[in-house]
């Protein structure tokens, strides 16, 4: 019986009984219900174009509510994008860009039969992949310390931001994964090596500097964090220099509306405000710069006598921001972690040398999806972290 | 599954080698990489779903035979109406005839070994199971009562605690979305390459071209239900506030995310359906299908007009003005096509053969139940007329006579067609013809009423209502009855016929198409070798021979002379 | 696909990167929206043809991918024109009373 239905099911298993099929028997990476490889070839090309359609329309629905939750209030955006930290969108941008290429190089390996090219590239990709999360790590746990949250948990944030000494509990607590993963890659590197089994070790080698280079984004997102920490330190400490000399600049009770009559009382106030502001990275100066925005734009949803900032900093306001960047961003990560399970997978293919001029289609959509990860990241990065 | 496969009436004497004995016990049929297992296997399992979506039906219908609380309360209606909704169209119609019916038939019909995926075609059917798991989950959670909508903000709201049905629902939901997608991409996929020499795009049996339009619908539209259950589980269980008026969230996107997939997908739910109608029509009046190329294009122009009319669904949800006049005027565009099928299925039986046997029953059935379905959703679709009707039981008539009077007729008379092919078993012709008279009458008894009663103001989703309501419901209960017990005839004579069956022919319709060249059942690579690619709709070749209770194909002159099939020798 | 198209390309990527984050310091307003939006669809053309191989794929598999951006505009696009229609008729409402925390973490 076992013998009946394995063969039944076995894609590479065939001409064993079942007469008619047998005429194809010696292309072992020819499926049996497909007349040759081209065939064959270009069913997974269609396949996986559609997949990415199918990615295309899921992203939509999260662009769909960007778009709309940014066309009804601008200003919060403008508000809650200032405490992505726009170094590290950037770095992390490159390194996908990075990890694209090697990705495409890795495809023209497999084309032209370097199984040390192909290998090496999707190292370098899973790499890449991995310094993203650990990038991404950082910048998730910072968030959760200071209470960057979906709308529903979301905290007011004060007017200076406030930075955590030390590691983070959320970031040790993801990092969990990654270091058992490491432990146990390099363990599994150890066996291999003893055990002299040259394909193994170079697949556990490659796993384990993938889980290396989780914590190497890990390491670089933190010194980012810190070199943003110690800046808007030194500008907070200018801000309450100056606070010493003029208290009265600092109130929350300047509304858009107050603006906009440009009363003489209040002018004076508002000059002295955007002295310091020139100065300053802290949450108050974009604060005011999207206040005169909003006086400009005739700012009709903020209700009038209400502070602005409040209206903003809350968990209907920029909370709805963080939902949507968690959604955004977290589908991101998932679809860059699932990318990276299947290169593993492919890695294994490539260690055994199953990649030729004739078949290399299982790299060739690999890469496709890979390239539309980053596609999507091309489009989040602008969109999220650089509103001003 | 197990019935089909350990039918124990092996006793024709004939012993070709065929797909349901090539291989026996449970992992054969469990790891299947074979389309027509898993198709029987889907059959099994959609048939299931529509047992317990049915019996959940009935259970309305009674507990709306009075006006007062019978033996459900409240609570409980809101919960059986949703179950039944929820099971009807998530785990049977969505996937009743493509993944059932389409998965047996397309590779066969395409005359190719499998569908271009096979392995990816058994995980959609475990995406299936594990949808279905997840969704009995909610079932037994008991407190599911949002309707098969899952509309927020009631289904945001706190009621249903954090990881509540609501959760174990949208990822039911999200799992079989994928389930749906995967079978669209491949049967995409099969019939864009795996068609073999000879078979041109208008060489394909109109079927295939349903098949295709409802594959571009599954793939273009799924994934947005997908994001939008995933949006609606993290509103759940992050509270992501996106939809939440309380975070100032907007419920009303949600409708929009929600029926971007959900207008499309009864075009999911029908095309199919439309596409066996016209299998039927042709088939059985034995005449050549009227304007192939117009039911060709407009089963695609279905599938593309579909995206553009979501919004009819949301006229009295607080819409803006201009959006509802604009969705109200694109809505009626989708009526053309519709209406050139039914114009042109008259038209095929119209001086043809007509054989009144089960299949062509339930092709008129359909006939005349979509028809009145189509027509009652101008009113629906009409901005000044929804006002009125929304919400109301004019409403749920009209989608259960698209739906059910559709796509259930249509399926289970393409079941009755192909069960011969399925099963290589022949059924009591007669007791089909009954259980289809039984559906109609049962049919219209239980529906036409909830026209007069949603015109008349009663509200869709309430347990309870006034007196002056009560015949009409009372008529619409008997009649649900009436059509239970029609359906039940039905598969009591499909059992019926795989223990008493007699041995069927292989073409026992006189079809022209593909499937019905192999033997009944086909063997386990559908065909030997590569079939010959005639006309779909010529019959002409075909003869009866009345010792083979079956018809055989006369091959004119063997066409090698390329003038007998030019079309042929052009592709 | 040569070696120094892939580099060319990946070369034009980093530089559209660096301009994307340049403009967007520059405070232009309403238009670096547009901007980068400009910016990324450039840098994602150059993936889709280069990366992706879209210049040597099969004509059908392209308008397939193409389409789908089609369709997402159909979504957002009516989605959006009827948010846009109600937009002034909803309340912006705060959600949170408590205020920001007091100045003083900046000691
Ligand atoms: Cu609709």
């Amino acid at each position: 019986m076992s013998h009946e239905h394995t063969s039944a099911h076995g894609a590479g298993h065939h001409g064993d009984g079942h007469g008619g099929h047998g005429d194809h028997g010696h292309l072992p990476f020819l499926a049996h219900h497909f007349d040759d490889p081209e065939q064959q070839f270009d069913s997974g090309k269609l396949g996986i174009w559609i997949f990415l359609v199918t990615e295309v329309l899921f992203f939509s629905g999260m662009f769909c509510a960007y778009s709309l939750y940014r066309s009804r209030n601008p200003e919060v955006f403008m508000f809650a994008s200032q405490f992505l930290n726009e170094a590290l969108g950037a770095f992390n941008t490159c390194v996908l860009l990075f990890s694209s290429l090697t990705m495409a190089w890795g495809v023209r390996c497999a084309q032209l039969r370097q199984k040390n090219g192909l290998v090496l590239c999707l190292a370098l990709t899973l790499g890449c992949a991995a310094i993203f999360l650990g990038v991404k790590a950082v910048e998730y746990t910072h968030k959760w310390d200071i209470g960057l949250l979906p709308a529903g948990s979301y905290l007011a944030q004060p007017e200076v931001p406030v930075h955590h000494e030390g590691l983070s509990p959320w970031l040790i607590n993801l990092s969990i994964v990654p270091g058992i993963l490491l432990v146990a890659f390099a363990v599994w590197l150890v066996i291999t090596f003893v055990k002299g089994d040259k394909r193994m070790s170079e697949i556990a080698g490659t796993l384990l500097a993938t889980a290396a280079c989780y914590f190497l984004g890990v390491f670089v997102g933190l010194k980012f964090q810190e070199a943003e920490a110690s800046s808007s330190a030194h500008a907070a400490h200018e801000i309450s220099v100056e606070h010493d000399g003029d208290t009265g600049s600092h109130e929350a009770g300047v509304t858009a509306d107050e603006h906009a009559q440009g009363q003489p009382a209040e002018s004076a106030t508002s000059e002295s405000a955007n002295d310091h502001v020139s100065g300053t990275t802290g949450t108050e100066a974009p604060l005011k710069e999207i206040e005169a925005h909003l006086v400009s734009l005739d700012a009709p949803k903020v209700v009038p006598g209400a502070p602005l900032d409040a209206m903003v900093n809350q968990k209907g306001g920029a909370g709805l921001f963080f939902s949507i960047y968690y959604c955004m961003t977290g589908v991101h990560a998932l679809h860059i972690i699932g990318g990276m399970v299947v290169m593993v997978w492919l890695l294994v293919r490539a260690t055994k040398d199953q990649f030729h001029e004739q078949y290399f289609g299982p790299v060739d959509y690999v890469g496709l999806y890979w390239h539309l990860v980053d596609l999507i990241w091309i489009y989040l990065f602008p969109l999220l972290y650089l509103i001003k | 599954m197990s019935a089909v496969a350990e039918s124990p009436t092996h006793s024709h004497s004939q012993v070709t080698e065929n797909y349901l004995f090539n291989t026996k016990g449970f992992l054969s049929w469990a790891l299947t990489l074979d389309h027509k297992r898993i198709g029987l296997m889907y059959l099994v399992g959609v048939m299931s779903s529509f047992l317990v979506g049915g019996l959940l039906a009935l259970l309305i219908r009674a507990e709306l035979f009075t006006p007062g609380e019978l033996f459900l309360n409240n609570k409980q209606f809101n919960q059986v109406f949703t179950l039944h909704g929820a099971v009807m169209v998530f785990l049977f119609i969505i996937p009743s005839v493509p993944a059932a019916l389409g998965n047996f038939l397309v590779p066969v019909m395409l005359g190719a070994k499998d569908v271009a995926f096979p392995r990816l075609n058994l995980c959609s059917f475990y995406l299936w199971v594990g949808g279905a798991i997840f969704f009995l989950c909610a079932l037994f959670y008991t407190g599911l009562d949002t309707g098969w909508t899952f509309y927020t903000p009631y289904s945001s709201s706190s009621e249903f605690g954090t990881m509540g049905p609501v959760v174990w629902a949208t990822m039911g939901v999200f799992i079989l979305g994928f389930s749906s997608i995967f079978t669209g991409l491949n049967f995409i996929v099969t019939i864009n390459t795996m068609r073999p020499p000879g078979m041109a795009w208008f060489k394909m049996p109109l079927f295939l071209w349903a098949t295709y339009s409802t594959s571009i619908i599954q793939v273009l539209a799924t994934p947005v239900l997908g994001i939008t259950v995933l949006l609606l589980a993290a509103e759940r269980v992050l509270k992501i506030g996106i939809f939440d008026p309380h975070l100032n969230g907007d419920p009303v996107t949600y409708q929009h995310f929600f029926w971007f997939y959900s207008h499309p997908a009864v075009y999911i739910m029908i095309l199919p359906g439309m596409g066996i109608i016209s299998e039927l029509m042709s088939v059985h009046s034995h005449k050549s299908i009227f304007g192939y190329r117009f039911i060709a294009y407009s089963s695609v122009a279905i599938a593309i007009f579909g995206f553009l009319v979501w919004g009819h669904h949301m006229f009295t949800a607080g819409m803006a003005e201009v959006t509802t006049v604009v969705f109200s005027a694109l809505t009626f565009s989708v009526s053309i096509p519709s209406a050139i099928k039914v114009f042109n299925w008259l038209a095929t039986m119209y001086k043809g053969t007509v054989y009144l046997n089960t299949p062509m029953c339930y092709a008129l059935n359909f006939l005349f139940l979509f028809t009145i379905g189509g027509l009652t959703g101008l009113w629906l679709g009409a901005l000044s007329t929804d006002r009125a009707l929304h919400d109301t039981y004019f409403v749920v008539a009209h989608f259960h006579y698209v739906m059910m009077g559709g796509t259930l007729v249509a399926f289970v008379g393409g079941l009755f067609h192909w069960w011969p092919k399925m099963t290589g078993k022949m059924f009591n012709d007669l007791w089909g013809k009954i259980s289809c008279l039984l559906v109609f009458i049962g049919f219209n008894m239980t529906f036409l009423p909830q026209f007069v009663l949603g015109s008349r103001g009663m509200p869709r989703r309430y347990a309870r209502y006034l007196e002056e309501f009560q015949v009409l419901h009372q008529i619409s209960t008997a009649g649900a009855f009436v059509l239970g017990a029609g359906l039940f005839v039905a598969l009591g004579v499909l059992i019926h016929s795989l223990m008493r069956g007699r041995r069927a022919p292989n073409n026992p319709w006189g079809a022209a198409t593909l499937e019905w060249q192999c033997t009944s059942p086909p063997p386990f690579y559908n065909f030997a070798s590569a079939p010959s690619v005639t006309d779909p709709y010529d019959y002409l070749p075909l003869k009866y021979i009345s010792e083979e209770e079956g018809w055989v194909y006369i091959s004119p002159t063997k066409s090698t002379d390329p003038q007998a099939h030019p079309e042929i020798a052009k592709s | 696909m040569p070696v120094w198209q892939l580099l060319a390309v990946f070369v034009a990527l980093i530089l559209l990167t660096a301009l994307t984050v340049l403009q967007a310091s520059l405070g232009l307003g309403n238009l670096e929206l547009i901007l980068s939006l400009i910016i990324a669809t450039i840098k994602a053309s150059l993936v889709i043809l280069f990366f992706m191989h879209m210049i040597h794929e099969k004509p059908l598999n392209a308008i397939i991918f193409l389409s789908s951006f089609v369709f997402v505009a159909l979504f957002i696009g009516f989605t959006l024109m009827d948010a846009a229609g109600y937009r002034d008729s909803l309340e912006y409402q705060q959600i949170d009373s408590t205020p920001p925390p007091a100045v003083e973490h900046a000691e």
